[in-house]
């Protein structure tokens, strides 16, 4: 029978089926961090449980760690000690941890992917929603709650109900300057942040295909702001070409019989969805979120809503409080917004050609007056190196941006990076929720080079523009 | 876990759509190594003033008198309506670590997020789904009478209002079972090791890079 690519993946992960329809799915891979870790093994010490098989998970610290000062070590002791009880869980339970110290640390997210941990056709959890970042290369990706984490430690295996599946069909060509960010807030504005809900999603369509690796796990990466179970990617040349030669992926014998297997992740081409959805690629401009959840977005040419258009009462009451919370008005022009701090970085843009897009529109200038900090944080300590020999880290620094070391960092400003009360920010994260990036703190999700040219200009600018404006 | 089975109890209306986990948790708790103790910080920015610090006594802190939560006839809420698309964004489940802890064990809404959803089945929280229709009548009922109950039945799977109003709400087989007698998944799960054991054993001959 014809099969999605999604439920390729999952029937071969299907240990065993009851029949209220609830599976037991094989788990390949855990990334495991600080923070929703803990829990998770003091309640194996409790129960006196072992893992199930250690080789399976590997973890990072991020979300915690500072991205200045590192020569101090962790200042805050509540951090501290959630950090050290990483490393000293990982040493218990004999879990492989890149540490602070390592060149491979950084965002789990990042991590992943980048040491081949992640490979096509795996199933792989982390107890955090932008596990579906890792869909990117055609696995089957899933975040997860602390106690989920616990049973995957404990028994390899995850209690899932299989979800539905819909294809994204994103066709012809990205015009210049839309990258995979632009993609991800474009079909969240359309389809709403619960359109996902239930639902696996595969992207497909001409437009994916010509995405880069990185493009496709920014993609990925923000499927769960629309809600949606996990998002996927079918494997191609660029998959495989990311994939070959990292540091754990297969090689000689087995990388050939692991390719001929993944070349066939994708779905067949009879397969049939529970839902489509069509876009066009050239429909699609840089686009900005104005209020306080992915799906308030428009594009950098348009203005804030007009309370009149919403489609009912619940989502006016929305904007309403989100106009309120972001110090906005209905029907204001985008690029007449000023920010005050400028973020890139995070899960979702802080890899290494995020920073080539943002370096581009950075070289030459400087950041404007009105900024009060613009920072470029990598996603790892290999993302960093890699920028840092390829010079993007002076082109930033010149230009009057911080160049920090990898984390979360003000993503979600769990460590000293953060906005105060009222300060705008161009965030090249995935979520604009009230306080996100701190308590009181506005937030903007956009694209590396939209971020870039806030920074440069004080304001939001259409980056297709960039040449004349420069 | 804590069985949940019947519930009839103080509800609480928080009539916002897409209320997220960041709202319901702050991050700043997110560095606690318990599984307790985050109640008093339970939608911390919208209940209080001043920005709450993990550890800090709540009692004094200065509070917002129109949130929902500090209004007086709310006090001692088990249950809690909300709208579309509730506990979105971070799989957080210091989520429902806190609702739990605040004392509230049943969420009604119309939709929930997934990785929520599946967390309050952890943690003996029923999320139960109603429609658009019967939120709105609950939500009314609620507001507009002071010390409103509902009764909540699992094994039955029903939400009863006051005046013997009926809604039925569909819930997976399995997690009911667990929920209605408070079992641990994980010694479930292991009663399967075999089955387990040997699905590796096979996947380990198709797919040998995987367990390297
Ligand atoms: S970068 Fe942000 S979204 Fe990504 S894992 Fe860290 S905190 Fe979560």
């Amino acid at each position: 029978m014809a099969e999605t690519l999604f439920e390729k993946v999952w029937n071969q992960h299907v240990v065993n089926e009851t029949d209220d329809g609830s599976v037991l799915l094989y788990i390949d891979r855990q990334l495991v961090h600080e923070v929703t870790s803990p829990q998770a093994f003091e309640g194996l010490r409790i129960a006196g449980r072992k893992p199930w098989r250690t080789s399976a998970s590997v973890a990072t610290p991020d979300h915690n760690v500072p991205t200045t000062g590192l020569e101090h070590g962790i200042t805050d002791p509540v951090a501290r000690t959630q950090v050290e009880a990483l490393d000293s869980n990982c040493e218990e339970f004999g879990i492989t941890e890149f540490k602070m110290d390592d060149i491979r640390q950084g965002i789990v997210h990042v991590v992943g992917p980048e040491q081949g941990l992640v490979l096509p056709g795996m199933t792989v959890v982390c107890g955090d929603s932008h596990t579906s970042t890792h869909g990117a290369l055609a696995a089957i990706a899933v975040g997860i709650g602390t106690s989920e984490v616990e049973h995957v430690l404990a028994t390899q295996t995850l209690i899932q109900q299989k979800p539905k599946v819909m294809r994204i069909n994103v066709e012809g060509d990205l015009p210049a300057g839309i990258t995979g960010k632009d993609v991800a807030l474009f079909i969240i504005g359309k389809i709403g942040t619960a359109g996902g809900t239930g639902y696996a999603i595969e992207f497909a369509g001409s437009a994916i295909r010509a995405l880069s690796m990185e493009g496709r796990m920014s993609l990925c990466n923000m499927t769960i702001e629309a809600g949606a179970r996990c998002g996927m990617v079918a494997v191609d040349d660029v998959t495989i070409d990311y994939v070959k030669g990292r540091p754990y992926a297969p090689v000689g014998e087995a990388w050939n019989q692991a390719e001929a297997a993944w070349r066939t992740l994708q779905s067949d081409d009879d397969a049939v969805f529970d839902k489509e959805v069509h876009l066009n690629a050239a429909d699609i401009v840089p686009q900005v979120t104005w209020g306080t959840s992915p799906e308030m977005v428009v594009s950098i040419v348009d203005n804030t809503p007009n309370l009149a258009d919403a489609r009912d009462e619940v989502q006016r009451e929305g904007w309403t409080r989100a106009f309120e919370y972001m110090g906005l008005k209905e029907n204001t022009p985008m690029q007449e917004i000023s920010v005050d701090k400028v973020f890139i970085g995070s899960c979702t843009n802080a890899r290494i050609e995020d920073f080539r897009a943002a370096a581009a529109i950075a070289k030459g200038h400087k950041v404007a007056d009105n900024i009060k900090l613009a920072m470029v944080v990598p996603g790892s300590g290999l993302v960093k190196a890699q920028a840092e020999s390829e010079g993007l880290d002076k082109i930033f620094t010149d230009a009057g941006f911080e160049w920090r070391a990898p984390g979360c960092s003000m993503c979600l400003a769990m460590n000293a990076d953060r906005l105060d009360a009222g300060e705008r920010c161009a965030s090249t994260s995935n979520r604009n929720f009230e306080g996100r990036q701190g308590a009181g703190g506005r937030t903007h999700l956009v694209s590396p080079a939209m971020a870039a040219a806030a920074a440069i200009k004080g304001h939001f600018v259409d980056v297709r523009n960039w040449k004349e404006n420069a | 876990m804590q069985a949940f089975t019947t519930l009839e109890g103080l509800v609480v209306p928080m009539d916002r759509a897409n209320v997220d986990t960041d709202a319901i948790i702050p991050k700043q708790f997110l560095k606690s190594i318990k599984r307790t103790g985050y109640g008093p910080f339970l939608f911390d920015e919208w209940r209080y003033e001043d920005v709450g610090q993990p550890e800090m006594d709540c009692t004094n802190r200065p509070i917002r008198k129109d949130f929902v939560l500090n209004q007086p006839r709310y006090q001692g809420a088990q249950i809690m309506l909300a709208r579309e698309n509730f506990g979105c964004g971070s799989s957080r489940e210091h989520a429902p670590w806190a609702i739990v802890d605040y004392g509230v064990s049943c969420v009604i809404a119309p939709s929930f997020a997934d990785i929520f959803y599946n967390n309050c089945f952890k943690n003996g929280i029923l999320p139960v789904v109603l429609s658009d229709a019967e939120m709105d009548v609950l939500f009314v009922e609620t507001e507009s009478n002071e010390g409103y109950k509902l009764n909540v039945d699992l094994a039955a799977q029903t939400v009863t209002t006051p005046n013997g109003q009926v809604f039925g709400f569909e819930v997976d087989e399995f997690r009911k079972h667990c929920l209605i007698n408070g079992l641990d998944d994980i010694g479930l799960t292991l009663q399967q090791a075999d089955k387990i054991r040997t699905y590796e054993e096979k996947r380990q001959q198709e797919a040998p890079w995987l367990f390297v």
